[in-house]
């Protein structure tokens, strides 16, 4: 069992680092780069800029350098802990991002929840009254969350809690707690604020989650194993939860790492539009001004929690399903 | 059979039904028989004859859109407290999932079948789920409960019963899973076992041993078995009293020397002549029974088996439900052939028809 997690750790941190040179390549394939793109915002100002202020600049950022040595010059920040410097904020892509990417963790773990607080009863229910009214109605809701564009989704809710309920939900704080520190005040506020993007970025999810739980549970009821449980005198309700709802959880366990970057990279259009501060518009905003140490910090954690959340899932993996526990 | 005493089980023209979108099944149609205290009643019949299915219903496990919609399930069960009172529950009447058909699961009735490879967990150890079945029925606490496991497995010839508590399903091979869902089903003493072709899955001498473990086992018990199986070599060696099915009907029903050595019912005969024979000259082939089971939503009328019956009589067996007859001994047939009445109505329909004609 040790050698599995160690093997898992180690595979995610030879990941890690393919990952870090994918996304630097990345945001290095557009044409042109920043010092292009800050130069046309300036001309289009009306400051004109000589080559020698752009050779400056470029030799300042080192866009001059190959590649490898860019990557380098990159990686050697990043390992100390220092994401760079954004050209376009002028500031450490640590100030930029910080909060930010806290925040994003907490919505992304917030539609997680709500996914799975909805997906896992609803999921269990439409399998064990497969054909009933209400799997047809779960079904339809379930096919209806997949297909409604997120931020869509989002611009409805909105507009009914503007016109039914009469509130704002835009934003994870009021106004009043927008630029103060943190305090209790403000965490409850925040808590408050939560339900809205939780809902409008898990439902995809959940939609999902209830098809594919619905699927492996009706392929799990069928089972001999099941017909046992009920021969030896068990209630229906403790069975299906003991036994096939508990084989039927593997696939989800897995999926659980690729829903965490999901919900993040399939949240921009949603943040804009909820005008949540998370990376989302923040990772927009920097590929479009080519501020590559900016967008590169966002991708390359991107691909870190994607890393991180399908080692979690390999772990949740080895809670579930004893068969690997006993492997090697 | 004995008669003194009323038999532990008794099964009254059962009827369990499927109603899928393709139409109804009949899986089981007006089945009778009745199973003794000790005794072991073999059911044989081809795949699909209803055998599962009358043995679901004696549990009332049938798995949607399978239905009870007939017949009575008596169960004779001696009290608890010591008593020889007997309480007859009608099984058919209870309750789905409620409180007293769950008592009867597996503390009156316990059920062993085909695929030892599946119907264990496959991610819960075998102790946590024989405990489990323990403990449903049984006040016991853990250590108690994990004891009785220990003596189980023992019991049906486990070896190391106590680290193979810690194992899970497919740390195991198939005979012993076999052994330990034997051991499972026999958790609380249950009155009846039910073993659905609980050798088809394993190799022929695995079969021989788990088959001598149940006989075994009954006479220490004294438990009744009922057991299904389509290997009639099965049979002759383990039951008392067989019942032969062919979809969903009993066709013929006797001790286990009637069927044998006197069998009425031509669908018997064919069965007993299609066992492959040691003292048989070689490079013979080995009779068959023509064509195969009808279609469930295509059932023939008059006697099921009269499409591939041998002494198939036209304008009876096509047209007519034949009757269950019984012999003076107690056999009990289903076939015209020894119908006199049927063979008399279908004269006077003939006549009758010579007569409108002319």
């Amino acid at each position: 069992m040790l050698g599995y997690i160690i093997r898992r750790a180690l595979f995610s941190l030879v990941t890690i680092f393919l990952v870090s040179i994918l996304s630097f390549a990345i945001i290095q394939l557009p044409p042109g780069d920043y010092v292009d793109s800050y130069i046309a915002q300036l001309q289009a100002s009306g400051t004109p800029v000589s080559t020698s202020e752009a050779e400056n600049l470029r030799a300042r950022y080192g866009l001059d350098e190959p590649f490898a040595v860019q990557y380098g010059l990159w990686m050697r920040q990043v390992l100390r802990g220092n994401l760079g410097t954004s050209m376009q904020w002028q500031r450490p892509v640590r100030e930029v991002i910080g909060d930010r990417l806290a925040l994003t963790m907490v919505v992304s773990v917030a539609a997680l929840v709500f996914t799975w607080m909805i997906a896992l009863p609803i999921g269990i229910f439409s399998a064990v009254r497969q054909y009933s009214v209400a799997d047809y109605i779960a079904t339809t809701i379930g096919f209806m969350g997949l297909a409604v564009p997120n931020f869509l989704f989002a611009l409805v809710v909105m507009y009914i809690g503007w016109s039914v309920f009469g509130l704002n939900v835009g934003g994870l704080f009021s106004a009043e707690y927008e630029l103060q520190g943190w305090s209790f005040g403000k965490f409850l506020n925040l808590l408050s604020h939560l339900p809205v993007p939780a809902i409008v970025l898990g439902t995809a999810a959940t939609a999902q989650g209830i098809r594919v739980l619905r699927n492996n549970l009706l392929d799990e009821l069928r089972k001999p194993y099941v017909v046992t449980a009920r021969a030896k005198g068990l209630s229906e309700t403790r069975l299906i939860l003991k036994y096939p709802v508990r084989v039927a959880l593997n696939p989800l366990a897995s999926t659980i790492g690729y829903m965490l970057p999901f919900i993040v990279s399939g949240s921009v259009i949603v943040s804009i539009v909820l005008s949540l501060p998370t990376v989302g518009p923040v990772l927009l905003t920097s590929l479009q001004s080519q501020d590559m140490f900016l967008a590169g910090a966002i991708v390359l954690l991107l691909g870190v929690m994607t890393i991180i959340g399908t080692f979690l899932s390999d772990m949740l993996l080895l809670l579930i399903d004893p068969r690997i526990r006993m492997e090697d | 059979m004995s008669t003194e005493e009323a038999p532990l089980l008794s099964v009254k023209d059962l009827q369990t039904h499927f109603f899928t979108d393709e139409g109804l099944v009949r899986a089981v149609d007006g089945v009778t028989f009745d199973i003794h205290r000790g005794k072991t009643l073999g059911v044989v019949g081809e795949s699909g004859c209803g055998k599962s299915v009358t043995a679901r219903s004696l549990m009332r496990i049938i798995d949607r859109p399978g239905k009870i919609v007939g017949g009575s399930i008596m169960l004779r069960k001696p009290r608890n407290d010591g008593s020889n009172q007997i309480d007859e529950i009608e099984i058919g009447e209870l309750t789905d999932d409620g409180r007293e058909i769950r008592s009867i699961r597996g503390e009156s009735i316990g059920l062993v079948f085909q695929e030892p490879m599946t119907s264990f967990s496959p991610v819960h150890t075998i102790g946590n789920q024989i405990i489990e079945a323990i403990q449903l029925h049984r006040p016991l606490d853990d250590r108690a409960a994990r004891n009785r496991a220990t003596e189980l497995l023992t019991m049906v010839g486990v070896s190391r019963p106590e680290e193979r508590l810690d194992e899970l399903p497919f740390q195991m091979s198939g005979g012993l899973r076999q052994r330990a869902m034997i051991a499972m089903a026999l958790a609380c003493e249950p009155d009846l076992l039910i073993a659905d072709e609980p050798t088809t899955a394993l190799d022929v001498t695995t079969q021989s041993q788990i088959l001598e473990l149940l006989q075994d086992l009954q006479e220490e018990n004294g438990m009744a078995v009922m057991l299904i199986t389509h290997n009639l070599g099965v049979i002759a060696e383990m039951a008392d009293d067989v019942v032969v099915m062919y979809l969903g009907q009993v066709a013929e029903k006797g001790t286990v020397d009637e069927i044998f050595y006197a069998p009425k019912h031509p669908y018997t005969k064919a069965l007993l002549q299609s066992i492959p024979n040691i003292y048989q000259p070689s490079r013979v082939e080995l009779p068959t029974i023509s064509g195969s089971i009808p279609h469930p939503y295509n059932r023939p009328a008059g006697c099921p088996f009269h499409p591939r019956c041998p002494e198939f009589m036209p304008g009876t067996c096509d047209v007519h439900v034949p009757e269950t007859l019984v012999s003076p001994t107690g056999q009990h047939v289903r076939c015209f052939l020894y119908t006199e009445g049927a063979v008399r109505i279908d004269r006077e329909e003939a006549t009758a028809g010579k007569d409108a004609s002319q």
